[in-house]
């Protein structure tokens, strides 16, 4: 492992990075390596940091110490060595290189699907209305909705939203995607449409990380899964160790068996 | 009476010219100064908020007549002298301003974070999230209290009549001193306002519904 990653060095470095709110830390000195094309996915129970983290890689949050480096370029500061913010410009710019779909979809609600994609393609990309178009349709065929295009967010379903807010997100064409509990506020029978097009991005070699509580679907699509409690990593390995019933982790071990209680 | 009325009318037209030109400057110029001081109200920083929040509690504690009298009779004082067409115009704006900063305020805050949240996410600057995705759904929220305020800055413009600009309500009053006739011309004066606000807030109602297809 390690020697794999000597020779293709991370796309997203996480290195001791630490985080408090007030006096309660959120993260305490958390490291994780995501290599190009691979998938991990965050699991662990409510409050041990797994979103506080995802969005630390785009900024959404700021960090109080240690580095996260997306691509060789550390996030968030400045590369003086005196922790100075970066500019707005230089915040958007990089922030435009990371995809995030969120749990609550935040599509734009005065925009159409269409619109809520080519918003970051013209403003950002600087590319012309029509060609905007032409990549937002291309995004809304491959997650189903090119005859969608035209609606506004209010006439679609939880699905069809999320759907477009993946749409949104990897139209940009980020160097890693990240997806923040994408399907926890949908009705289940709408889930299986949204994963399935995660799965299928997953295919094609986007690199993304993932919090989630859909551990079939963690350990059917991830490269890695990272088991993280009290804002630190408490065990990474491929999901067939990880999710295994005996692995060797107390924390892990309860974690699934409440999590097993509850689901099945 | 109708002889009286046609008498006054070339006096209150100028005068009502005066009201109008009046109005529009404080409106204008109070929407300008309050979305930019409503903006360093909800996102500036600590400072920034602290002045905008004294300004806009301290000029809405004061009555809007003091306020007029303040500037026209009491910043010659401090080596300010304004014409006082001038001095109502900017004692009515700043009036007006700290008005706009709150209905600013509440619009915007009315607009989920994570509005925000996916604006920057998608790599949006600060200035393009607000003109792109925070604005346009505030507009919704901003509309009919500002309308509100603007109907109130028609009616409000009376006031600088009292600095002896001859606006509308001053032209009626002069009008009156000739004539000695007050009951038509002040039910003419009230039809005239009457009117403007009632056109403005038909046309707000129209917009209204016209953004009413925004919904979270």
């Amino acid at each position: 492992m390690s020697n794999a990653s000597h020779q293709n060095p991370a796309l997203l470095d996480v290195t001791e990075v630490s985080k408090a709110f007030g006096s309660v830390e959120v993260l305490r000195s958390v490291s994780l390596q995501v290599t190009r094309g691979e998938v991990v996915t965050i699991i662990g129970p409510s409050g041990s940091g797994k979103t506080t983290l995802l969005r630390c890689v785009n900024f959404l949050e700021s960090y109080d110490s240690g580095s996260i480096r997306i691509d060789g370029k550390e996030v968030g500061y400045r590369e003086t060595g005196t922790r100075q913010r970066r500019s707005e410009r230089d915040l958007a710019a990089m922030r435009a290189e990371t995809g995030m779909v969120f749990q609550s979809f935040n599509l734009f609600p005065h925009l159409t699907a269409a619109g809520n994609i080519m918003l970051g393609l013209r403003k950002v990309r600087g590319k012309s209305n029509a060609e905007a178009r032409t990549i937002a349709e291309h995004w809304l065929g491959r997650v189903g909705l090119a005859h969608k295009a035209d609606s506004l967010p209010a006439e679609l379903s939880g699905g069809q939203q999320q759907r477009v807010g993946i749409a949104r997100a990897v139209a940009m064409e980020p160097k890693i995607l990240l997806l923040d509990e994408i399907t926890s506020a949908l009705d289940p029978e709408l889930v299986g449409e949204v994963l399935e097009v995660v799965r299928s991005l997953a295919e094609d070699g986007m690199t993304m990380l993932m919090v989630t509580h859909e551990m079939a679907f963690a350990r059917d699509a991830s490269s890695r899964i990272v088991f993280m409690a009290d804002g630190g990593v408490s065990a990474v390995g491929p999901p067939a160790e990880i999710l295994a019933a005996g692995f060797d982790n107390e924390r892990l071990r309860s974690f699934l068996a409440r999590f097993r209680a509850s689901h099945f | 009476m109708l002889s009286q009325i046609i008498y006054a009318l070339p006096f209150l037209a100028e005068g009502f010219a005066v009201t109008l030109w009046v109005s529009l400057l404080v409106v204008v110029l109070s929407l300008i100064a309050g979305v930019l001081m409503g903006v360093g109200l909800v996102y500036g920083p600590f400072p920034l908020r602290w002045a905008v929040r004294i300004f806009s509690d301290t000029i809405r504690g004061i009555p809007i007549l003091v306020l007029i009298f303040f500037v026209y009779y009491g910043l010659p004082a401090v080596g300010l002298h304004l014409e006082s067409f001038w001095a109502a115009v900017f004692a009515l704006t700043l009036f007006k301003t700290a008005q706009v900063v709150e209905y600013l305020r509440g619009a915007v805050g009315s607009i989920p974070k994570g509005q925000s949240e996916a604006a920057m996410a998608i790599g949006l600057t600060f200035r393009q999230r607000l003109v792109y995705v925070i604005f346009p759904q505030a507009f919704r929220r901003f509309l009919p209290p500002w309308i509100n305020g603007v109907t109130d800055a028609v009616k409000g413009s009376a006031l600088v009549s009292l600095l002896g600009i001859t606006d509308l309500m001053q032209a009626i009053n002069q009008v009156i001193g000739r004539t000695y006739e007050a009951m038509p011309l002040y039910i003419l004066g009230a039809l005239v306002y009457f009117a403007v606000n009632y056109a403005l807030s038909l046309a707000s109602r129209r917009l209204e519904r016209r953004f009413s297809f925004i919904r979270e």
